[in-house]
């Protein structure tokens, strides 16, 4: 009897295991995305279904491609390793083309720009980018105009990426006045909607993000608001990151971008999610 | 060989010392102490009380209801309350508690590293307490007859007989709470804390090289928990002097 049991057991070891293996390696007709499904109106969970620009543009590239779309819900850092390790076909999360996320992978033509904005509660003493940083001749800010502010961003994105190297190299701790140490002025949350809810508890001052989910966080929540006018603290290019070298998958994404540009499909996904105003 | 060390080499140089990007495992590590270390104080002495309450309950309550004064029954409900207590905490996760010291509890503080303290010592207070009351319960009944018999009262019994004993037996067992407790602090992140698992995703996420960070910040747990049973080890040996 024993013996049965064991051989059972060993059995559904051996074939739990293939199954879970056979899962990640997948098939050569399946175009596995990896996003960070918190990033309304980019990408985001609605039910059991995955919503968004993001995702309705990978199935239509994905359809294109007579490919079956898959989608991988991971962290937004997990999204940019996973893609540079090829553990994922591609990356959609809103990316942002930077130089160092280009020395380490490959990124298709853009299909959206994204603006970074900064959000703060009504009635904040911060009510323009000049309250919240110094800036050097070139424009670029250098470090924080009052050294008890608190930034919010999600980690690993560009507003965090900024934020950092804004208050100091790496976001380290400066010596303040006194010389006492000053502790971290960036608190980097997992995802932008932690950051807004610190942000209305009073964890944190202001919290920069990309303007599009900035603007479906303040749609669902009283007493924030976006700052108007010309504050907008970066703007950039979004795009799909693929593999370095997979310029097999890179040029067929490009192909699918570009029909789908030219046939009007992507800026009607934009314009059902981002109403024109 | 040489091809592959010098990637290596070059891997470690941008993972670790491009932008000084070695300060935020530092910075991270000091944090990963700090926490680590006050929440065990704070897990410490909330499980030697909760522990004491619910032992010496559960040893004289049926002596205690023999007579049913005001202490029987203040009694009972302190020991209630430490029940709901361990209920609460060991039956839900660590990061839903963290999070809701964090947005809920501690809503209007802004001293991060103190609310994740707090949280991960009453956490820890809770395993600790019913580690000590099984030490404690499973010193032989006789111990307390024996001690009772030469005129002392429970407390002294306790303090002289029972606890030596105690801290002997559940030594190996709390080494294990304070090991989990070190490594459980890598969900401080959660709440923005750059401990010194943030500090590798951080790095992770601007180098987007996945092995050097990761596999460092693993080291780095690996050798404090090597270094912490080591020097429990040697306690141990040193509690067991007198059985030779």
């Amino acid at each position: 009897m024993k013996k049965v049991l064991a051989l059972v057991l060993a059995v559904l070891m051996v074939v739990t295991v293939t199954v879970a293996f056979s899962s990640c390696n997948g098939d050569d007709n399946k175009l596995v995305m990896a996003t960070n499904a918190a990033f309304p109106p980019y990408e985001y969970k609605e039910g059991d279904s995955f919503k968004g620009i993001d995702v309705e543009i990978a199935q239509a590239i994905a359809d294109k491609l007579g490919m079956e779309l898959e989608i991988e819900d991971v962290d937004f850092g997990a999204v940019l390793t996973g893609v540079e390790q090829g553990k994922y076909d591609m990356g959609m999360a809103g990316i942002t083309v930077t130089p160092d996320r280009q020395q380490k992978m490959d990124f298709s033509d853009t299909y959206a720009t994204g603006i970074q904005v900064i959000i703060v509660k009504d009635g904040s003493a911060i009510t323009s980018l000049d309250d919240l940083f110094n800036f050097n001749d070139d424009g670029d800010p250098v470090s924080l105009k009052n050294p008890d502010i608190k930034i919010g961003v999600q980690e690993n994105t560009t507003g965090d990426i900024y934020s950092s190297d804004a208050i100091a190299k790496w976001g380290f701790n400066d010596l303040k006045a006194d010389g006492s140490i000053d502790v971290d002025r960036v608190s980097r949350y997992k995802t932008g909607a932690e950051a807004v809810a610190a942000l209305k508890s009073d964890k944190v001052d202001c919290v920069i993000i990309d303007n599009e989910p900035a603007k479906s966080f303040v749609a669902a929540n009283d007493g924030i608001h976006i700052l108007e006018g010309d504050n907008e603290y970066a703007i950039e290019d979004y795009a799909i990151c693929v593999t370095k070298g997979n310029t097999e998958l890179l040029d067929k994404i490009n192909q699918a971008l570009a029909e789908l540009k030219a046939d009007g499909t992507i800026a009607a996904i934009i314009s059902k999610y981002i109403p024109a105003n | 060989m040489a091809e592959w060390f010098a990637e290596f080499k070059a891997d470690f140089v941008l993972n670790f010392i491009d932008e000084g990007r070695w300060r935020w495992i530092f910075q991270g590590l000091g944090n990963t102490l700090k926490i680590t270390f006050f929440s065990l104080l704070i897990g410490l002495a909330l499980g030697i009380v909760v522990a004491a309450v619910r032992s010496t309950y559960d040893k004289n309550h049926e002596a205690m209801a023999m007579h049913k004064g005001f202490g029987y029954y203040a009694f009972y409900v302190v020991n209630k309350i430490c029940q709901l207590y361990l209920t609460i905490i060991r039956g839900t996760p660590m990061v839903v508690q963290l999070l809701i010291m964090y947005f809920i509890i501690f809503a209007s503080s802004r001293n991060e590293s103190m609310i994740a303290t707090i949280a991960f010592g009453i956490n820890s207070g809770a395993y600790v307490a019913e580690i000590l009351r099984g030490g404690i319960m499973s010193i032989d009944n006789g111990q307390f007859e024996a001690g009772r018999s030469l005129g002392f009262n429970y407390i002294q019994t306790m303090i002289y007989i029972v606890i030596p004993q105690v801290f002997k037996s559940v030594l190996p067992t709390l080494c294990n709470e304070f090991i989990v407790l070190l490594k459980e602090t890598s969900i401080a992140g959660y709440v923005g804390i750059m401990d010194l698992t943030k500090a590798g995703d951080l790095i992770r996420g601007r180098t987007f090289s996945a092995f050097m960070p990761l596999i460092a910040v693993a080291l780095i747990y690996l050798i404090m928990v090597v270094v912490l049973t080591a020097l429990v080890g040697v306690l141990e040996r040193r509690l067991r002097k007198n059985e030779r």
